[in-house]
């Protein structure tokens, strides 16, 4: 049996004005797992993440990092994890070079540790011919990547990634996720939180949902998305059409004359919908799913009473 | 599931030792490159505000005010100005440099990483303590263009500077831990430090005082650190005992270095 990479039982944290963040959390994370940790603002997300970092003070409750108990053994424990924040936390005055190998000081690591692995993770990340710039002269996807470099600086066996890609261009983010994958295929135990959902679904094997403290979800991603009932397929047309065509067993809507929208219910097959619009003399250019998946899911396992979006769960 | 040892093998423990003493090194060199890299706005202004001092009170004003405590006045007055060099400096630097961190939430890159919380004090004090006396060699140094003098204990001057400097320094911490705006952390040096130290015997001997504010004077820390200074540099017998200024500032030391210890420990102002 494999130790757990993150094991959490019965975790709260009520804040000085009584506001309870966190209502007694079970969670555990798998050596190895690329794991999601999602949920909307002000669910608990950072307070999950603040204590396991021990940024903030829990109130009640467990937190073992590769079986270490964080209470009994700190040190152990701090030196498996490396955490990205979600702000920015360096000084914009200091050298980029500076900032993670003082980080790797901070973990102990020698002068000449420090150094080689602040070349590494810095050439990796692209930021080597910036080592003696000052932070304050790097773009916003420079700043995320430092903080990424300055979180691996000391090795950790369990990274979490505070929403690392916010405010970051497509082909940056794009190139980040290559990079998480080939540290987590070497691997790094993986937490993220983002809410680029998409980003969730094309990255983590692993969910777990929180809302208003409590966890509403953890499973698997592909158990997760096989709730869905229902998903929404736009289809754009070679040529215009006057009328959604009406086929027996699939319910198009015309959203202009050459794109159609399709919902598609569990048990239909997009070859049977391709044959029915053939069959009808429709060609087909393009298909996209209407909204990605995990947010549908998302907002339907989030959603306060009364606001609830049109799926449900299988 | 594997269980943690709290109790640690020797190896073990040497390890823990020696990374602590690597984080220690790390966050002492951080200070240090801090007030250098912004030497104009840390090195230089008490020099110049020193050699005005010199030059107005030690020169303009104290060739006619003749000797004091046994001393010509400009003599007189080289220990306290290089006291309150240190004094302000290294408040300040603990102060704004722990603030700072606070501020830019860079102390969360120390809270994470596996460094216990006496280290992070112990890093932030040598760094204010750098800085101390830094600018106190620098004033020393100015000093020298207008007295000439040698120093009589050694282990006495060094001793008190080194014991001021580690004061001020978890003094300055104490501050910024409280501190929520830029502004609380002048508070304190102008209405407490400022009045202390011009009234702390660095101008004029408690000789001077009428019999009523000389005892009031004995409750300022700074008048047993200035007295004691100036012993150690001229041997002259000063304002209170050298036993009991070192009694009394170790006894600070401890008393702040426990306060500040406590509220590292319960997070106050830096954990939710």
């Amino acid at each position: 049996m494999t130790t757990a990479a993150l094991s959490i039982a019965g975790l709260r944290k009520v804040y000085a004005d009584g506001f309870t963040a966190l209502k007694g959390i079970d969670l555990e994370v798998k050596e190895g797992d690329f794991f999601a940790l999602l949920g909307p603002n002000g669910a608990g997300k950072s307070t999950t993440i603040g204590i396991i970092c021990s940024l903030v003070r829990k109130t009640e409750g467990a937190v073992k990092i590769f079986g270490i108990d964080v209470d009994k053994d700190f040190a152990a424990a701090k030196r498996l994890i490396g955490v990205v924040p979600q702000e920015f936390n360096f000084s914009i005055f200091e050298k980029v070079g500076d900032i993670v190998e003082v980080q790797a000081g901070f973990y102990g690591l020698s002068l000449r540790d420090g150094a080689v692995n602040t070349e590494k993770y810095l050439k990796r990340l692209g930021l080597w011919d910036k080592r003696n710039a000052q932070a304050r002269h790097l773009s916003g996807g420079m700043k995320r990547r430092l903080m990424i470099a300055r979180a691996l600086v000391h090795e950790p066996r369990l990274l979490i990634l505070d929403e690392p890609t916010a405010g970051v261009d497509i082909e940056i983010r794009r190139s980040m996720w290559a990079f998480l994958e080939e540290m987590n295929q070497a691997g790094t135990t993986i937490i993220l939180t983002t809410h680029y959902l998409e980003e969730a679904e094309s990255l983590c094997r692993n969910i777990a949902i929180i809302d208003h403290g409590e966890i509403v979800e953890n499973t698997s991603m592909r158990a997760l998305l096989g709730q869905l009932t229902t998903e929404t397929f736009v289809v754009d047309l070679a040529e215009p059409v006057a009328a959604a065509p009406e086929v027996p067993g699939f319910a198009f809507r015309q959203v202009d004359a050459q794109c159609l929208e399709l919902d598609l219910t569990r048990g239909q097959h997009l070859n049977a919908a391709f044959a029915a619009l053939d069959s009808a003399g429709l060609k087909v250019m393009s298909l996209r799913n209407k909204s990605n998946r995990l947010e549908q899911l998302f907002v339907s396992l989030t959603a306060s009473e009364g606001s609830a979006e049109t799926l449900v769960h299988g | 599931m594997a269980e943690s040892t709290p109790h640690l093998s020797p190896a073990e423990a040497k390890s823990t030792l020696s990374a602590d003493w690597v984080a220690f090194r790390t966050i002492v060199i951080k200070e240090i490159r801090r007030f250098l890299r912004i030497w104009p706005q840390t090195l230089v202004p008490p020099a110049i505000s020193m050699v005005l001092y010199f030059l107005i009170f030690g020169t303009f004003i104290g060739s006619r005010v003749g000797r004091m405590g046994g001393l010509d006045y400009m003599a007189f007055i080289v220990p306290g100005l290089i006291m309150m060099s240190v004094i302000t400096n290294a408040y300040s630097n603990v102060a704004s440099s722990f603030y700072s961190t606070k501020f830019q939430r860079s102390i969360e890159t120390m809270l994470v990483a596996p460094i216990p919380n006496g280290v992070i004090l112990a890093g932030f004090v040598a760094g204010g303590v750098a800085r101390g006396l830094c600018v106190g060699a620098i004033v020393t140094i100015m000093a020298g263009f207008f007295v000439d003098f040698t120093i009589h204990s050694f282990a006495l001057t060094v001793g008190m500077i080194l014991m001021t400097a580690v004061l001020f320094s978890l003094g300055g911490f104490i501050n910024a831990v409280f501190a929520d705006k830029f502004d609380d952390i002048s508070i304190i040096p102008a209405f407490v430090l400022t009045p202390l130290t011009y009234l702390g015997g660095v101008f004029y001997s408690l000789d001077l005082l009428p019999d009523f504010w000389r005892t009031v004077s004995y409750f300022n820390p700074i008048v047993y650190m200035v007295s004691s200074f100036r012993y150690g540099i001229f041997g002259v017998s000063g304002d209170v005992p050298v036993y009991l200024s070192v009694a009394a500032i170790g006894g600070f030391v401890v008393l702040f270095w426990t306060i500040s210890l406590v509220l590292l420990n319960r997070g106050t102002g830096i954990r939710a």
